[in-house]
């Protein structure tokens, strides 16, 4: 079959699907809109797997599928094709949307089979894949911008689902106009990129940017990728950004699994990835990426150590496992992050499920408080939870472990990154391990605090399924990117299959030599630090549950911000949304109402005074106006004539 | 010929619902009619040439050559579609109107099909008075159709209107008569109105720059002026939202879709390429406001209590990204200028329409009255959805195409000015997802739970002309190229020749012919 049949099935089918369940959206059907709604996802996955099979069969060095379909917008010298192109790099992405995607769309119809409106939610799911294939395929920044507004699209039509609830409505609103802000960014990026370059083609943007690495600040390569930063910090939740996220888990918790913690919020890193030779010229660029990345994941981890609301703890985590990912990528281990993006996108996403399993299991309750003691009522899930657990602490052999960890290790060495930045995203790892045993033990572990006139059930067949084979994937995932060090242990001497696969189609940072001991150190320390945080966080939650509340008690105003989020969402609504409120009625009452009316009015007696004297020629008779009008063409004639 | 025909079918279709139509079918007839002129205007591209720069299908004859009055009309790359999306938004206006105008119907339909002639007039017209002429014959119909079948305030507004436009209109007459005279001078007294004829002026139009007091600033903002005030743009606009407010649905869509365009296709037609210099040197007095008009037109919208309001609010806004592109003077600013002309036509004449639809029911354009209209009325709620899109740029739909063009233009062009309006691309989010928040979402409420006739959601008629603007929303999003490639020649040649610009004009009489003309040789 030919290459654009296929990207044609790898994209239409989802888009089939929403139509088709668009149309008949007024369906209670959830069944039948589920399994068409899946049917199309999986078809979409079916032939990504074939299509990254034909890549792989290319030689490494021409691994590139490019088809493009017609020309979009060509004005001037600008063209923007609407064209597409599979490389290793959207190779890994187009796997885990269309896979972790379709496993989602088969947990939602069991966990919306009770929807007043099933339809129209997986229109919106198939519609999103569509988008984020859009986004991640995309061969040029403008098609990799339609996906990225229209992911940004769903996610708002998806966060405010149920919009009977204004709460819900706006944060789905919070959500669009956040990002739309990161938009701007991106726009101003995109434009500078095709000013300076002169196209926006990501293949002739990686060759033809000079060599030679940008020094200072102002510089156009530098410029455009802060720009285009801008526009990640708002798709990927990272400060000063970040904000819409936690609001988004007003929508369906599959969502959250599906838009809000395997895709859409990694789409920045993956911007950065695809654009890892033009990032890698724009040194200063790359370090605001990590500073920001390895801050996010600090301070988004803090916030999550005093969250109530289950989802709420796992969205602060998305946001610090983010910024885990763009560390990477700042400190120039494009592959790196890439590959926290997969693992991240296994275990997050089955932590959510298993969120929603929980909740659905409690008729709807989300606060951790209301729970405890699950893992007896609810084994399927909480044995899967428990190896997304690991995996996200980071506790080998699981595959957190193997990604974060590399990430950490090249932050190190990286001539980008440093010991600083190291200190910071290891502590974030050790918050990380403690939230999560909170979690752990507040919702699965210690004693039940239920309310007693709910029944926990495990969930049917469709919602587990996908939890199992998420689970499976949590723990083998990370074995596709294992370091030399470890691998030369193996008895088999597996290859690095995830990092040859990459290499090749991203920009290479020259990493200095180290010694081997340097690196088991570094990763004894972390696996150590880890396990001490394990066991204090059991014991203060489970053996001594005063302990916690104790510690909340002493920190006082300390734990008091924190619990308030920094009240960063009271700061942007206190010193920058009101006061443009205000300004804007000012504006209204006083320059539009106010002056402009009012200088009109004033010239419009003037002129009323002044023709006081003409009055006398207005009498109201038809033909007098007639004479006048006459006179008047005779006189312009006349000299014009004479002229 | 079918120039004529185009402008002048709706007059005489006209006489003809005035003659045989009675009251209650003259609706009928009417629509009928504007349905013929779509299809008239359809055969345009039977005729018209994409590739081609100059104009085509011209009609040229000597008038009154006294005063150098020429009936010359033609049609290019930069009218062609702001004929088309004439024609098509006149019915779908007056379907708009089915229910909602229900006093004086046949002379409302004779106001309708009045406006449609004079509104194809100003952009066929290629001779500066005939311009004028067609220019300010369209107030007459809006000035009635805002009087008499708008809202409680309608005759305040309509003054306010009609005295802002012509007060502009009064140094583009001016203007018109010394760039005669100027010509007469330079020609050795050949007399000539015909906007070609000023094309060839450049050179003899005394340029100084940094002062106002030499012939072609003066003139450049004559001209400038009463666009301006007809686009309109900040701060010549405070006519606009008075005017919206009161005018019934099918005046605010036409007001919004067309009349506004008039103002910015005049930039294009005389104010850039007449006076290259001055242009070129004041572009940044309207970088200025119209960079300024996109922020402040957004802010103020975010405030509006009343949906009309906000919707015209947005205009301001929008027709800010029109000027900013026209003065980036590069093929993507002007083509993305051009594109938003038509974007705002069909999305901001959806808006209108959207809100009439909504009004006619619950008689309430209060914000504050609705909540939870989407559990009601669905359909309506898509719809208004997809517009919103539209309006707010998203991708896939019109609107990006226009504010990207516009925004990469004006970037190459002065990159302070695009990073400050694209400011308008996040608040032009927030005030429209604030609208569709308060009036949508939550539970039901206000207006929306009271009892209504036909119930909230769109009748089949309703749908009929949306549907056609919902398609054109996606597919000039998708396909920008269909519509790109007729207006492309011409915007090259005018941004390319920019100081030494011809339009070319076959079969135009040359000067010296007209003297034999007058005297009948022909």
């Amino acid at each position: 079959m030919p290459n654009c049949a296929l990207f044609l099935i790898l994209l239409c089918a989802p888009l089939v699907g929403a139509i088709f369940n668009g149309v008949r959206f007024r369906s209670h059907n959830a069944r039948l809109a589920g399994a068409v709604a899946s049917g199309a996802v999986v078809v979409s996955f079916l032939t990504a797997c074939f299509l990254v099979m034909k890549l792989a069969a290319l030689p490494v060095d021409a691994r590139a599928i490019t088809v493009e379909f017609y020309n979009w917008i060509t004005v001037g010298g600008f063209h923007a094709k609407a064209g597409f192109v599979l490389d290793p790099i959207s190779a890994v992405m187009i796997l885990i949307i269309t896979g972790v995607g379709s496993l989602i769309h088969i947990f939602s119809i069991g966990y919306m089979a009770h929807d007043e409106r099933p339809s129209k939610y997986f229109a919106y799911l198939n519609f999103f894949i569509f988008n984020m294939l859009l986004l991640v395929l995309g061969e040029n920044l403008l098609v990799m911008f339609v996906g990225w507004e229209g992911v940004g699209l769903c996610s708002y039509l998806l966060i405010g689902f149920w919009f009977e609830d204004q709460e819900k409505a706006s944060a789905g609103m919070k959500a669009f106009i956040t990002n739309r802000i990161g938009d701007a960014g991106f726009l101003l990026g995109i434009f500078l990129l095709y000013v300076t370059f002169g196209t926006v083609n990501f293949a002739e943007l990686n060759q033809l940017v000079p060599a030679a690495a940008e020094v200072g600040w102002l510089g156009p390569i530098t410029l455009s990728c802060l720009f285009l930063f801008i526009g990640a910090t708002g798709k990927s939740a990272q400060i000063p950004l970040y904000v819409w996220l936690p609001d988004a888990m007003a929508g369906p918790t599959p969502v959250s699994a599906l838009i809000h913690a395997a895709t859409m919020v990694t789409a920045g890193v993956y911007m950065i990835v695809r654009l890892s030779h033009v990032f890698i010229l724009a040194p200063n660029a790359m370090l605001v990426v990590a500073a920001v990345g390895a801050v996010t994941a600090l301070f988004a981890a803090t916030m999550g150590l005093t969250q109530w609301d289950i989802k709420k703890v796992l969205a602060y985590s998305t946001i610090s496992q983010l910024g885990y990912m763009f560390l990477g990528v700042g400190v120039g281990a494009f592959s790196s992050g890439l590959f926290h993006v997969m693992t991240h996108a296994f275990f997050k996403a089955l932590m959510f499920l298993g969120a929603g399993s929980v909740i659905h299991a409690l008729d709807g309750e989300q606060d951790m408080r209301k729970m405890g003691g699950l893992a007896k009522k609810l084994p399927i899930t909480h044995l899967t939870f428990l190896c997304v657990y690991l995996a996200i602490i980071g506790l080998p052999p699981f595959a957190g472990f193997f990604s974060k960890d590399e990430i950490l290790w090249y932050t190190y060495i990286s001539p980008h990154g440093g010991f600083v930045l190291w200190l910071i995203g290891l502590i974030g790892a050790v918050f990380t391990a403690f939230y999560m045993t909170r979690l752990m033990a507040l919702t699965f572990w210690g004693k039940s605090r239920v309310a007693s006139s709910v029944h926990p059930h495990e969930s049917p067949a469709s919602m587990a399924i996908p939890l199992i084979v998420l689970g499976v994937a949590s723990v083998v995932g990370g074995w596709l990117g294992m370091p030399e060090s470890i691998r030369g242990l193996l008895p088999l001497h597996a290859p690095d299959v995830f990092h040859n696969w990459l290499n090749p189609a991203v920009a290479l940072v020259k990493w200095p030599e180290v010694s081997p001991v340097l690196e088991w150190s570094l990763m004894g320390i972390s696996v150590a630090l880890v396990g001490a945080t394990v066991v204090f966080a059991y014991y203060a939650y489970i053996k001594e549950p005063e302990l916690s509340a104790k510690m909340a008690k002493d920190l006082g105003p300390v734990y008091e911000v924190v619990a308030n989020k920094y009240y960063v969402d009271e700061l942007y609504f206190g010193r920058v949304i009101n006061p443009l409120v205000d300004l804007a009625k000012g504006l209204w009452a006083y320059i539009d109402v106010n002056f402009i009316d009012n200088i009109t009015y004033f010239l419009s007696d003037w002129v009323e005074s002044a023709g006081g004297g003409l009055r006398a020629l207005q009498t109201g008779s038809l033909q007098q106006y007639a004479l006048y009008l006459v006179l008047g063409v005779v006189v312009i004639i006349f000299t014009i004539v004479v002229i | 010929m079918l120039l004529s025909i185009i402008t002048f079918l709706p007059a005489v279709f006209a006489l003809v619902v005035w003659g045989v139509a009675s009251e209650k079918t003259a609706k009928k007839w009417t629509l009928a009619f504007t349905i013929v002129e779509f299809i008239a205007s359809l055969l345009m591209f039977a005729h018209f040439k994409p590739g081609v720069a100059g104009l085509q299908l011209v009609e040229h004859r000597s008038w009154i050559p006294a005063i150098g009055v020429d009936y010359f009309l033609g049609v290019d790359g930069l009218s062609f579609w702001l004929i088309l999306l004439t024609t098509l938004l006149t019915p779908l206006a007056l379907v708009g109107a089915w229910t909602s105008v229900n006093k004086r119907e046949k002379t409302f339909c004779l106001t309708v099909l009045f406006l449609e002639s004079t509104m194809v007039g100003t952009f066929v017209a290629m001779n500066s008075i005939l311009f004028y002429c067609f220019f300010e014959a369209s107030l007459v119909p809006m000035y009635f159709m805002i009087g008499i079948w708008g809202g409680p305030r309608r005759i305040y507004a309509t003054v306010k209107f009609f005295i802002y436009t012509m007060a502009g209109s009064i140094f583009m007459l001016l203007g018109i008569i010394a760039l005669m005279l100027i010509y007469a001078k330079t020609h050795d007294g050949q007399i000539s109105a015909n906007i070609t004829d000023f094309y060839k002026l450049h050179g003899q139009l005394p340029f100084v720059a940094g002062t106002f007091l030499n012939t072609q600033t003066l003139l450049f903002f004559a001209f400038s002026l009463a666009f301006a005030i007809k686009v309109p743009v900040f701060p010549f606009h405070t006519w606009l939202p008075d005017a919206h407010v009161e005018a019934p649905t099918p005046g605010s869509v036409i007001l919004a879709g067309v009349l506004l365009k008039m103002g910015t296709y005049g930039f294009l037609r005389f104010s850039i390429p007449i006076f290259p210099e001055a242009a070129e040197h004041w572009a940044w007095v309207f970088f200025l406001i119209g960079a300024f008009g996109i922020i402040y037109g957004a802010l103020v919208a975010m405030v509006q209590p009343d949906m009309k309001k906000l919707v015209a609010y947005s205009s301001v806004s929008h027709m800010g990204y029109v000027m900013i592109g026209l003065f980036a003077m590069n093929p993507q600013g002007i083509m993305g200028a051009l594109y938003q002309m038509l974007n705002h036509g069909v999305s901001t004449g959806a808006l209108f329409l959207l809100v009439g639809m909504i009004y006619e029911r619950t008689h309430s354009r209060e914000i504050k009255d609705y909540g939870g209209l989407a559990s009601i009325a669905p359909l309506f709620t898509i719809a208004f959805l997809i517009v919103t899109m539209s309006s707010i740029a998203v991708p896939m739909t019109n609107g990006f195409v226009g504010e990207f063009l516009i925004l990469l233009g004006t970037f190459e062009a002065n990159r302070f000015v695009a990073a400050f309006s694209v400011l308008g691309v996040i608040l032009g989010a927030s005030y429209m997802l604030w609208m569709v928040k308060k009036i949508f979402f939550g539970k039901p409420k206000g207006v929306v739970v009271e009892k209504h006739e036909h119930g909230l959601d769109l009748l089949p008629r309703e749908i009929a002309i949306l549907v056609p603007l919902v398609i054109l929303i996606f597919w000039m999003g998708l396909f920008p190229n269909t519509f790109l490639r007729y207006s492309e020649a011409s915007v090259e040649n005018l941004v390319q020749h920019h100081g030494q610009y011809e339009v070319q004009a076959p079969k135009v009489l040359a000067p010296h012919l007209r003297v034999a003309a007058r005297e009948g040789v022909r």
